[in-house]
């Protein structure tokens, strides 16, 4: 892993993954978190909203594997990530997360990062900061 | 907008880590590597058991955000309400077996363009006194 040289500039590895239809019912099970405009399509449509959503989080946590990925794998590299949830993820559409590495300071790599899902950033303005190094 | 109490805090929540936890979490959202499913790859790289994956710390933290966000003294309009911004800052690994305790404060609470931003901030640590994360939690109500 980690082929990529994590300097300023450089692209870290894209990560692509298309979560099937019941991964929010997954995400609810192992997150305790049920609300239903996740795992209730027909609620969801009530509240206005095109279908059921994935969970910000879970969103968040492809962009945290991408992260990690970069950092080699461990999950230590990873050591700070921050976001912004805005457009809502849908299951059975897949999302991509990218990222650029914007400076390293020491042992610490800053990247700017992003999840986009059909031309949609689902989580945006995302900042991960990795510290490679940990070999498995 | 309700007279949000800054500073606030809420009581201490306690939280097991159980392996099987981990590994439903860790099929929930992807995470394959071996360390986060078999004992043997976990210990072989260092850890004293299965490892958590970063994001699970949203599992150990649930119980003590629960109360934040559902105080009437916040007076958070929860059918308006959306999680708006997350950050989290890492220490010690989180392994099966371990417990975490995580309290929760009011950070700031504060209006931008019509929307009423309310931010919490956790704090987790392990059985050794050891922090595991932190996080800032922002949750947006639009209109207040």
């Amino acid at each position: 892993m980690a082929d990529t040289k994590l300097e300023p500039g450089a692209a870290l590895p894209a990560l692509s993954v298309t979560p099937d239809k019941y991964v929010p019912h997954r995400y609810a099970g192992a997150s305790g978190d049920f609300n239903p405009i996740h795992i209730d399509p027909e609620f969801a449509k009530a509240v206005g909203l095109p279908q059921n959503i994935l969970h910000g989080l879970y969103s968040m946590a492809q962009v945290a594997r991408a992260a990690t990925q970069a950092g080699g794998g461990d999950p230590r590299s990873l050591r700070r990530l921050s976001v912004q949830f805005r457009g809502m993820g849908v299951p059975e559409q897949e999302i991509t997360v990218t990222g650029t590495v914007r400076e390293v300071k020491n042992r610490r790599v800053i990247v700017d990062t992003v999840a986009e899902q059909g031309g949609n950033q689902i989580v945006r303005n995302a900042e991960a900061e990795i510290e490679p190094g940990f070999t498995e | 907008m309700a007279d949000a109490p800054t500073g606030k805090r809420y009581p201490p929540f306690e939280y097991e880590v159980g392996r099987e936890k981990i590994r439903e979490y860790a099929n929930a959202v992807g995470e394959s590597n071996p360390v986060h499913h078999d004992p043997e790859a976990a210990k072989a790289a260092g850890f004293r058991g299965v490892v958590a994956p970063p994001m699970f710390c949203v599992v150990y933290s649930a119980g003590a955000m629960g109360p934040a966000i559902l105080d009437p003294e916040m007076g958070i309009n929860l059918m308006l309400m959306v999680h708006g911004e997350q950050e989290f800052e890492w220490g010690e690994p989180v392994c099966a077996g371990d417990t975490i305790t995580t309290s929760v404060q009011v950070k700031d609470v504060f209006e931008k363009k019509g929307m009423t931003f309310y931010v919490f901030e956790s704090e987790s640590r392990n059985q050794d006194g050891q922090t595991t994360v932190k996080g800032t939690w922002t949750n947006i109500v639009r209109g207040g």
